[in-house]
């Protein structure tokens, strides 16, 4: 155990995270060079383009410390959103320590703090990098000073690095082995072991990612899950080096993998606790949460006979995601589809777009909801995410909606921006605190669905990058809903139905309509797009008909052309949308997705 | 069923900025042309057709000298099988031509001269780039009817930017009182990829809104009716009166050989970028004069490509090229060419832009309204 260090490396986005990691596992020659590529622990092609983890990932990479004793340094690679914060402090708590990256000519950086502060209640050592120091633009001394004063560590044990020209990657190497804790736990005691994430490999099922801290596990031991007293029989443990490497045992201190017969990921729980089945551990390990949805949406595909491509990447994807969840769902507009639960909106376009990807769909998203409690005045309560279920509001008692309390981490001067967005999102401000001398923590209750949209994305615009976001759900408080319809033409076109705040849905109709205005294409004859609260408009516009569509000449050389022309047309149609005569094209309901109101 | 023979003479004085048919203004070229043009009449065979209209145009046939149209002539017939009571047009230019060379045109069995007027008015032939002024225009038309031409069409150009219907009106009414047989009034099309495009783009020109342009149609339309001009297609009208006023077959004055464009009469194209049609494959030449003249001096066929039309193909274009005629889309013809029930298949459609005023149909044939006529690619849409 004395051999062990279990370590995630924490950073802002683009602060070289990756680069890092790549280099690490280069100078522990875990990858023969040839075999090597860029970001290799990102794995999905949506990871590599966006510069963001989704997935974590994990390796185990062996250390030769001062050319005698060897080492298993296991690398915990986290994901970096807002969305996935739980799924980062499960990792976290896997680790006894972490480097935090920080980019030299960049310096300390909101996410920095937010991310240092989920490393210091998990009481990790923390080992400062600065890296980027080949970068003409690197302040080494302001980075150092900063680390002093904004993060409060000593900035003399700061490495000095720069992944990308492959400097200081000896000393940090050594720094792991000299400056973080091993493990520490009785491997003769009671298992007890932590899913920090799992994946799904078609031929051997569920692949549980987990830390041991007490105890040992090995093949054909009787394993329990604590969450759902679910019982498996191990079939194989072992590490990870890119590619999992079989092990006898697995004890306290090691991080490694488990296969035991479990069909989906979903029947494992990131932060269960996983013990003996006849011998169990007394009590489970703190902190574990039921990961639950908190935006839902429907997936239709554009094609109606795509419906069964997309049922099968749906299966396919679930799999692989256990925070996923969905069931049939299907619209007069859109024909079959999906309704889904998500832990975010980032959660929700990772999913379309791999469904779009991976599996060639092209798909329509109807407006994300979040869950509503609807206090009917005879027949007791229902959770309502779905428009398309909303009841008749004479029945409506109450309508209570969920609150989150955010806590939002930025430089004191963007205050007064941040108090407006907050304000104008029906926040209620709770508290805010000075962390040093410029930089300030705010507390605000919100309800969470005026932060699913884009409040992240516009906060991180009004602080120029350097705002941070983090929020827990609290509680269900009254609210005034109403249900906003779009008509076309007349035709309630379902799939743009959403429940919105009473004060927001002359804003949310009006801004639905004009969206849909600029993506409609105009037709044959006037189309009329209308918000309604039931049968009262609120708001109107108008796509005036055609006048005028005609090709001038048409002779011998324009006959093919034009006959494209109508060919290609011909196929559009198909991603189109019929309402009534209306054809709406998929960018019109991505647009009203895309509905900002901020 | 006659077929049509297309030549293509790729050469102008200078490029229009809103013309997109393939011309190239390098006068050097012109002989080297003609010997391959002349190579091609020999390679491409007439497979068994018999042609009724011989079409010259381009380009700007009249920037040729007359012993090379003569030579052009001269050699279409003797490679082509062209019946004697052919139409034979060419297209001619305003500025490009003398009276010499119009008589020569007649003499050699040119019939029918079509000429590019475009606008009366020296501020819309500045603004289209014509290298021609007004009064270039009325000499070439009095030497035409000088030169005793049966047929005379004269082709306008509506719709460009700072036009009136006052100024349009003056065009028509010039046009008209040269007496011509055939009027053509194209609407501008800001064509993709011309000069005049990318002037929108850049926000140099700015068109005539759709209102303004559909007043302008109506115009003509209207105008040219009163005056017993009849609009048998989009943009072409036909005089339909003869000596001293007496009702002529409408089809008389009517460009026979366009109109085999539009009912898939088979045709042959010669010349860089001409198309040829035998039911059902579609070819075309290089719309490179350079492609085109290395393929023909190996004694190759200049074809840059080829298609074969599906059924379904072809049944987009009976409807696109029947719906652009005034007459529209004969029933009996399009049951039997393509064995189906033109009122039974497209049975909602009809009904649909029926009773939206775009279409009107009678048991034998199915046509434009004039305001379905403005609308003619988005009614089309429906169809397929």
């Amino acid at each position: 155990m004395i051999n062990i260090r279990n370590f995630s490396i924490i950073a802002h986005i683009d602060h070289g995270k990756s680069t890092l990691s790549d280099r690490l596992i280069q100078a522990t020659h875990v990858v023969l060079d040839r075999n090597f590529k860029n970001q290799i622990l990102d794995s999905m092609d949506i990871e590599r383009e966006r510069g963001i983890t989704i997935k974590s990932q994990t390796i185990c990479l062996p250390y030769i410390y001062e050319g005698k004793q060897v080492y298993s340094l296991n690398l915990i690679d986290t994901p970096g959103h807002v969305d996935f914060t739980y799924e980062v402090s499960r990792a976290l708590k896997s680790c006894e320590g972490a480097l935090l990256l920080i980019d030299a000519s960049q310096g300390v950086e909101a996410q920095t703090l937010a991310n240092l502060y989920l490393a210091m209640e998990h009481e990790l050592e923390i080992i400062p990098v600065i890296n980027k120091v080949d970068l003409l633009s690197a302040d080494i001394e302001k980075t150092k000073k900063q680390i002093e004063e904004d993060l409060g560590l000593d900035a003399e044990s700061a490495i000095l690095a720069s992944a990308k020209e492959g400097t200081g990657i000896e000393e940090i190497l050594e720094g792991i082995v000299k400056y973080l804790p091993p493990p520490s736990g009785d491997p003769q005691a009671p298992l007890k072991a932590l899913i920090f994430d799992s994946h799904y490999d078609p031929f051997r099922g569920t692949i549980v990612h987990f830390r041991v801290f007490e105890g040992q596990v090995k093949p054909k031991d009787w394993v329990l899950f604590k969450s759902n007293n679910a019982v498996y029989r191990v079939e194989e443990v072992g590490i990870f080096q890119i590619e999992r490497v079989p092990q006898k045992v697995i004890s306290a201190g090691q991080v490694g993998y488990m296969i035991a017969g479990i069909k989906t990921v979903s029947d494992t729980r990131c932060g269960d606790t996983i013990t003996l089945k006849d011998r169990p551990c007394k009590t489970p390990l703190s902190g574990f949460k039921e990961a639950k949805p908190v935006v839902f949406s429907s997936i239709y595909p554009v094609a109606s006979d795509d419906y069964g491509d997309l049922s099968e990447g749906m299966e396919k994807l679930k799999l692989n995601d256990a925070s996923l969840i969905y069931e049939k769902d299907s619209s007069i507009a859109l024909g079959f589809g999906f309704r889904c639960g998500f832990l975010g909106l980032l959660h929700l376009e990772v999913v379309q777009e791999r469904l779009e990807r991976e599996y060639g769909l092209s798909l329509i998203i109807t407006a994300p909801s979040v869950q509503y409690q609807i206090i009917m005045k005879n027949s007791g309560a229902i959770n309502i995410d779905n428009p398309a279920l909303y009841p008749d509001p004479a029945m409506i008692e109450q309508t209570k909606e969920p609150f989150i309390r955010a806590s939002i981490i930025i430089p004191d001067r963007y205050m007064g921006q941040v108090m407006k967005l907050c304000l104008s999102r029906r926040g209620i401000n709770k508290n805010y605190q000075y962390l040093t001398n410029d930089r300030l923590e705010m507390i605000f209750d919100l309800p969470l669905a005026e932060v699913v949209y884009d409040f992240y994305d516009i906060l991180k615009s009004t602080t120029q990058g350097y705002g941070s976001f983090d929020y827990e759900l609290i509680d269900f408080r009254e609210t005034d809903l109403v249900k906003l319809d779009i008509l076309i033409n007349g035709d309630r076109v379902d799939a743009f139905s959403q429940l919105v705040h009473k004060d927001r849905a002359v804003e949310r109709a009006r801004y639905a309509c004009e969206k849909l205005r600029d993506e409609i294409p105009r037709h044959m004859f006037k189309i009329a797009i209308q918000g309604a609260i039931g049968s009262n408009i609120i708001a109107r516009k108008t796509i005036s008909a055609f006048r005028k569509d005609v090709t001038a000449k048409c002779y011998g050389g324009d006959i093919t052309r034009k006959r494209k022309l109508l060919e290609k047309q011909k196929k559009g149609k198909k991603r189109m949308k019929m309402v009534g005569q209306v054809m709406i094209p998929q960018s019109a309901f991505l647009s009203v997705l895309r509905a900002d109101t901020g | 069923m006659f077929a049509g023979l297309y030549i293509h003479i790729p050469f102008c004085l200078n490029k229009c900025p809103y013309c997109d048919f393939y011309s190239i203004t390098d006068t050097s070229l012109h002989a080297v042309f003609l010997d391959a043009l002349i190579t091609e009449m020999q390679l491409i065979d007439h497979e068994g057709l018999h042609f009724d209209t011989l079409y010259v145009g381009g380009g700007t046939p009249s920037v040729l000298d007359v012993t090379s149209m003569e030579r052009i002539i001269e050699f279409a017939h003797q490679s082509y099988p062209i019946d004697i009571a052919s139409e034979i047009t060419v297209e001619v230019n305003p500025g490009t031509v003398t009276l010499e060379q119009l008589k020569v045109y007649r003499r050699i069995g040119i019939n029918r001269i079509n000429i590019g007027i475009q606008s009366f008015h020296s501020n819309n032939l500045r603004f289209l780039q014509r290298s021609h002024s007004v009064s270039d225009i009325n000499q070439t038309i009095t030497w035409a009817v000088k030169a005793g031409f049966e047929k005379l069409g004269l082709d306008l150009i509506y719709g460009i930017p700072g036009q009136t219907t006052t100024s349009w009106l003056s065009d028509l009414q010039q046009a008209v009182a040269s007496e011509p047989q055939h009027i053509s009034c194209y609407s501008l099309i800001f064509e993709p990829g011309t000069p005049l495009d990318d002037g929108r783009l850049k926000g140099y020109v700015v068109p005539l809104s759709d209102e303004n342009i559909c007043n302008l149609y109506e115009t003509a339309r209207t105008f040219l009716t009163d005056k017993g001009y009849v609009q048998y297609e989009i943009s072409n009208f036909a005089y339909t009166y003869g000596i001293e006023s007496q009702p002529l077959n409408p089809e008389h004055n009517q460009s026979r050989h366009n109109l085999k464009y539009w009912s898939f009469a088979p045709y042959i194209g010669l010349g860089p970028s001409a198309n040829s049609f035998i039911e059902p494959k579609r070819f075309w030449n290089h719309s490179s004069i350079e492609k085109y003249l290395a393929d023909l001096a190996d004694k190759r066929r200049p074809i840059e490509g080829i298609e074969t039309l599906s059924q379904e193909q072809m049944m987009i274009e009976a409807i696109y090229l029947g719906l652009r005629q005034t007459k529209g889309i004969s029933i009996d013809v399009f049951n039997s060419m393509f064995g189906q029930n033109f009122h039974a298949r497209f049975k909602d459609t009809i009904e649909d832009l029926a009773e939206k005023g775009l279409v009107k149909c009678s048991q034998s044939h199915c046509a434009l309204t004039p305001k379905g006529m403005l609308l003619l690619d988005s009614v089309v849409a429906v169809f397929t």
